[in-house]
């Protein structure tokens, strides 16, 4: 479908897609099978200005150029989950670390962080999730403890996107443990900090180019100035930066989707049974063409969602949460279909995939369950038609 | 620091197809690219320009249409671009061309180096490089497989030759003929690509440069293309059966016959 995108998303996709095919591509496997972060590429997504699309022009970024940077954030992280999602999620992940700052943080915090970001100098992680804190983000037992002009942080921060590899962590932890979700706040925590120390490293199912890690905080003494807002409005600062952040993980499932469907009708092109191609068998045609379908009706949400976003909307987390679990399902649907049509060969490690499968699961998973979304899709449902019967 | 990186826009060469009873390319349909091994000066003009500073400065000649690699190199990092087009230079072979480009060099002025790819696809002369130098009458310095030094006076490069390599050491201005083995080409920027679309690329004519018209186009060039063929590459060979074994004996009789071991 042609989305008449402008012109300057047009140049984000067509950047994205030689990154694919030069750099990606080539490597996606064996970054895959060893689980190994992709420093060059994201060095060549900074060279090529890419890291700064979500970032205003006055912090050294060039989301004016595309009327907001939600829609170019979408774009490019499709455009890359096409060839390999470990790698479009480090991107993405990069994305949300400075979405904190971005929305909630002091002037002179921008001003102090997010250039370096813009310019692909320094790596960006969020970190949310603790080991019984998931789906119950409220639960967060990280605590930071005011102590003159410092905040003291003390606790553990569990698969972390972009941890290890970042140098700039905004970090969920607990100011005031008598108040709950209320008594949460948001801190910039940079690499170096005393007291601050790389945990495990994951194995993952899937996306094993990026990086997923713990972070360990033991009486790592932040100033207090790297307080972002206020104290106790973390939570808030948290669900608004995945309300922002969903449609990257919708785009990304888009873009799996969209490359295990380029795969099965290549393949089903190639293949040759009982004397003629495959997708001359109607039975596998019903098959693409469900596919195709849900791929496109999975990117009209996204794209919508984000356009929404970028014009302005103040509220957006029923869409957001929508087109998150949307597409998540669609790339778990098509990469299995495409794993089918391609049968035994679909299976092997040689053809892409069964790591596009692989990689789909995520997407169901993070940054908010697809349970935990629908939650929040009904409430915000039953909450519109109750004030609708009011009127 | 001042660099002109001439640059030629190419069919891209996995698609043309050769029309044998007109002795022509086909390239009705067939994209045209810039010439790859373009793309390995660009670089080294690049990079020296962030190195050194100074101004690149992409030139082309060809059709109107030719301006989209001249884009194409301002989205790479060029800060200037100017395009030579006119039915005068229509024709030209690599000596008329390198004339050509030669007087446009002339005309952009205050050129330390000259900088173009060591051949180009489609013709796989490797005489324009060498041509501009004699035209301009400045030294050059061709196959170029690394540029280890570069001041405001000299330059010193190696040449990678059949044998070996050779060192080089030439004052400024200079021409040189890169090699793909100078770097690794730097893709599009997004900045890049928003200059290049708003940029307007001045074209200059056969009047706009110090040329006369008998140095230009056909009329320039002493050399033409007679006939243009695809060589017969079918050779017949022989298909022997056996065992491994077998095979491996056959083998070796066959090239010790033939004397290649």
């Amino acid at each position: 479908m042609d989305y008449q995108l402008r012109e300057e998303l047009n140049d984000i996709k067509e950047i994205c897609a030689e990154i694919a095919e030069k750099y990606i591509i080539p490597v996606r496997a064996e970054l895959d099978e060893e689980n190994r972060f992709p420093t060059e590429i994201m060095k060549v997504m900074a060279d090529s200005d890419l890291l700064g699309i979500y970032i205003p022009e006055e912090y050294g970024g060039s989301a004016e150029m595309f009327g907001g940077g939600s829609m170019a954030l979408c774009i490019a992280t499709e455009e890359l989950s096409k060839a390999c999602a470990g790698i479009a999620v480090s991107f993405a992940a990069n994305a949300l670390g400075a979405m904190p700052i971005l929305i909630s943080g002091s002037e002179e915090q921008k001003q102090k962080y997010l250039p370096a970001l813009a310019a692909g100098e320094k790596l960006a992680a969020f970190a949310l999730t603790e080991p019984e804190a998931g789906s119950d983000a409220g639960g967060v037992k990280t605590k930071a403890i005011k102590d003159g002009d410092y905040y003291v942080l003390n606790g553990t921060k569990q698969w972390i996107t972009n941890g290890g590899e970042a140098q700039i962590y905004t970090v969920i932890a607990l100011t005031d443990p008598s108040r709950g979700a209320r008594g949460l706040s948001a801190f910039i925590v940079e690499e170096g900090t005393e007291g601050f120390s790389y945990g495990k490293k994951e194995d993952k199912m899937g996306i094993r180019a990026s990086a997923t890690r713990e972070l360990i905080f033991e009486d790592c003494r932040v100033p207090a100035e790297n307080l972002i807002s206020k104290e106790g409005r973390g939570f808030l600062v948290a669900m608004k930066t995945l309300d922002r952040s969903r449609p990257g993980v919708a785009s990304q499932a888009v873009g799996i989707a969209q490359g295990a469907l380029d795969e099965a009708l290549k393949y089903a092109s190639e293949r040759k049974q009982f004397g003629q191609r495959i997708d001359s068998f109607q039975g596998l045609q019903f098959i693409l063409a469900d596919m195709g379908t849900q791929v496109e009706a999975a990117r009209a949400l996204v794209y919508s969602t984000a356009k929404m976003i970028d014009l302005g909307a103040k509220k957006f987390e029923k869409e957001s949460a929508m087109c998150k679990v949307f597409a998540s399902d669609v790339a778990m649907k098509v990469t299995t279909d495409a794993v089918q049509v391609l049968g035994g060969y679909g299976y092997m490690k040689e053809y892409p995939v069964e790591k596009m499968m692989r990689d789909a699961k995520i997407t169901q998973i993070y940054e908010g369950t697809n349970q935990i979304q629908r939650l929040v899709i009904a409430s915000n449902l039953i909450r519109e038609a109750a004030s609708g019967r009011k009127k | 620091m001042r660099i002109v990186v001439a640059v030629k826009q190419v069919p891209d060469t996995a698609e043309v197809r050769i029309d044998e009873e007109r002795g022509t390319l086909i390239r009705d349909g067939v994209p045209s690219i810039l010439n790859p091994f373009d793309a390995y000066a660009l670089e080294e003009a690049f990079r020296w320009r962030d190195e050194l500073g100074g101004t690149v400065i992409v030139v082309t000649m060809g059709p109107p249409q030719a301006e989209a690699i001249l884009r194409e190199a301002v989205s790479m990092g060029a800060d200037e671009a100017v395009l030579l087009s006119d039915r005068a230079f229509a024709g030209a072979d690599t000596w008329a061309t390198s004339h050509t480009l030669a007087k446009a060099i002339d005309k952009i002025g205050e050129v330390d180096i000259v900088m173009t790819g060591k051949q180009a696809i489609d013709g796989d002369t490797a005489q324009t490089g060498p041509g501009i130098a004699a035209s301009l009458d400045w030294p050059q310095i061709t196959f170029v497989g690394k540029v280890k030094e570069l001041t405001n006076e000299y330059m010193i490069a190696e040449r990678y030759v059949e044998n070996g390599i050779e060192v080089i050491r030439s004052t400024l201005p200079v021409v040189i003929t890169v090699l793909k083995d100078a770097n690794t080409p730097r893709l599009p920027s997004l900045r890049g690509k928003m200059k290049a679309r708003k940029m307007e690329i001045p074209v200059w004519g056969i009047d706009d440069i110090d040329i006369s018209p008998e140095d230009a186009g056909l009329d320039g060039s002493p050399t033409q293309v007679v006939s243009i063929a695809t060589p017969d590459t079918s050779v017949d060979g022989d298909i022997h059966k056996g065992t491994p074994e077998e095979l491996a004996r056959k083998m070796a009789e066959l090239l010790l016959r033939k004397e290649s071991i």
